[in-house]
């Protein structure tokens, strides 16, 4: 099964640590993706520039706004996502729990949608719609 | 094949169904990955039982036939309804020899400790697993779960139907923990199990102080974990729930009444179960690690050595105290320390660390505080104060007989308050 996982960063825990720290679980982290690599467990994940750097587009009053957000008023923010294919959701805690980031923030983990079959309704509602 | 005449097998079937029913069903479940499917197939066993074995006789094995037979049938619904959720490959091909073989007997008993795991997963909310765990591993129906716990059984079936669509579609395994999350999978059983235990030992609400349906369940799962797995804090929980389950009869006067630890009749205690505690209890204290349900149990093993309320060591029972606080800080367990010190050393000990710990206003809406601070007072002669606590008391039970209890205790001091001859 694919799980995404949502690493969330405590901003304020981070600042506490000194440059050194941060290399040390930095390097950490990156190690332990390489292991998640090698194991055929990686599926894919990014970091995310921080929130300042965000932009939002919603759809309002009948036009879409481009606004820049979010508003973190919350100490824990979003730091990057993985997608881990995992056995089930035992296994994907158990890799989540040894990953270092988990140190710095928790982690959200979701079992990835199957939109197969959305899609294939969609396909044939689309071709039939011509 | 046994030999049994045509016409006893209903007879049969039936007492197989009572006994064996949970197993077949746990195996079902892990054969299948599927609730819905394997109770289905389940039944769906027990009606071909009925229709083969007076034509074909009793098969050696019945519960292996049985289970064989139910993950036939439902392999079978699955391609005739063709409702594939469940991906048909993934199940294994039922094996080409026929329904009585090929079914290997190791493992089973393993099935039932997967099937609590998966209903005690710590990734489904906690009423969820008290209400599945009670269904699928105890048995009990949806109306009678949802009269328990004092829910609409509409809504008691929707949680259950959630928890269910949880376990399948967030992939929640049907396995047993390794040994790293052992201890973390392990403490969401057992506090299914005491919830479970408590709920029927000391209702939370309604009229009724005691459901002993519930608590025998708990017992039952309690005795299972420890037959499955025997872990320290499995005994200690056991021992807990048969100490305090010991003390249920004299806990309830013939008036429904609640009658406290140091007012019951101790010769109405069960004997057997005490014992059987009290030898778990000692067991559980020799491990490395003494856990919070064995410290508890021998709290109620002190309790229940004394011949008489006033024999009661409350030195060693303060220790216990004070350890547990330890092992599991909460302001309930202090609550308690200090009213086993007023016990030792005085109602004036025990209210000032009463008063410290209402101070810090953790506990300031938990009726016991109240009742606690009512009584110390009213040792004290402060009768006034006991007054106002009683009824700060009174503004947060729920349970009937328990407020019976208060209000009486009211009573009793506002007659003497108001005699000007008993001052």
């Amino acid at each position: 099964m694919k799980y995404i996982c949502f690493g969330y960063l405590d901003v304020q825990q981070w600042a506490t640590l000194s440059p050194g720290e941060q290399n040390a679980m930095i390097d950490a982290c990156f190690a332990y993706d390489e292991g998640l690599k090698k194991d055929g467990h990686w599926a894919g994940g990014e970091g995310l520039q921080g929130p300042d750097t965000a932009t939002m587009v919603r759809y309002e009053k009948g036009k879409v706004s481009v606004t820049d957000g979010p508003y973190a008023e919350t100490k824990e923010l979003l730091g990057g996502l993985l997608m881990l294919e995992a056995r089930d959701l035992n296994h994907a805690i158990h890799l989540i729990s040894n990953h270092p980031g988990v140190k710095m923030g928790p982690w959200e983990i979701r079992p990835a949608a199957d939109l197969a079959q959305m899609i294939r309704d969609s396909e044939l509602r689309r071709s039939g719609s011509k | 094949m046994a030999s049994i005449a045509p016409g006893g097998i209903p007879d049969l079937l039936d007492s197989i169904f009572r006994s064996e029913s949970r197993r077949i069903l746990a195996s079902l479940i892990r054969l299948l990955g599927d609730f819905d499917l394997a109770e289905d197939g389940m039944h769906d066993a027990f009606a071909a039982a009925l229709e083969a074995w007076p034509r074909d006789g009793v098969p050696d094995r019945p519960r292996a036939w049985l289970v064989s037979t139910g993950r036939f049938k439902a392999i079978d619904r699955l391609r005739r309804t063709a409702r594939f959720s469940t991906p048909l490959d993934t199940l294994a091909e039922p094996p080409d020899e026929g329904p009585s073989e090929g079914l290997e007997e190791e493992g089973v008993e393993d099935d039932r400790l997967r099937l609590i795991f998966t209903c005690c997963h710590p990734a489904l909310p906690p009423e969820a697993c008290t209400a599945l765990t009670l269904r699928e591993v105890c048995g009990l129906t949806t109306e009678a779960i949802a009269r328990a716990f004092l829910v609409a059984p509409s809504t008691l079936a929707q949680r259950i139907v959630r928890a269910k669509a949880r376990i399948r579609d967030a992939g929640i395994p049907y396995e047993i923990p390794g040994r790293a999350e052992w201890p973390g999978r392990l403490d969401a059983v057992l506090r299914v199990v005491y919830l479970v235990f408590n709920e029927g030992y000391s209702a939370s609400s309604g009229e009724a102080l005691t459901r002993p349906d519930l608590s025998g369940e708990a017992i039952r799962l309690g005795r299972l974990l420890l037959e499955l797995r025997p872990d320290a804090e499995v005994m200690g929980l056991l021992a807990l729930m048969l100490l305090q389950e010991s003390r249920r009869v004299a806990r309830v006067s013939p008036g429904g009444d609640l009658v406290l630890l140091e007012d019951q009749d101790r010769s109405r205690w069960d004997r057997a179960l005490i014992v059987e505690g009290k030898t778990l209890v000692e067991q559980a204290l020799a491990s490395p690690r003494v856990g919070a349900y064995t410290l508890q149990a021998a709290i109620a093993a002190v309790h229940a050595e004394a011949a008489e309320a006033s024999a009661t060591d409350w030195a060693q029972i303060i220790g216990l105290y004070t350890l547990l606080a330890r092992v599991a800080p909460s302001p309930v367990v202090e609550l308690n320390r200090a009213v086993a010190v007023a016990m030792r050393d005085g109602p004036q000990a025990g209210l000032d660390l009463v008063d410290a710990l209402l101070a810090r206003r953790e506990l300031e809406g938990y009726h016991l505080v109240h009742s606690a601070r009512a009584d110390l007072c009213r040792r004290l002669g402060r009768t006034e104060e006991a007054l106002v606590s009683y009824r700060q008391a009174l503004g947060l039970v729920q349970q009937g007989p328990e407020r019976r209890f208060l209000e009486r205790r009211v009573a009793e001091l506002q007659t003497s308050f108001s005699d000007p001859l008993s001052k």
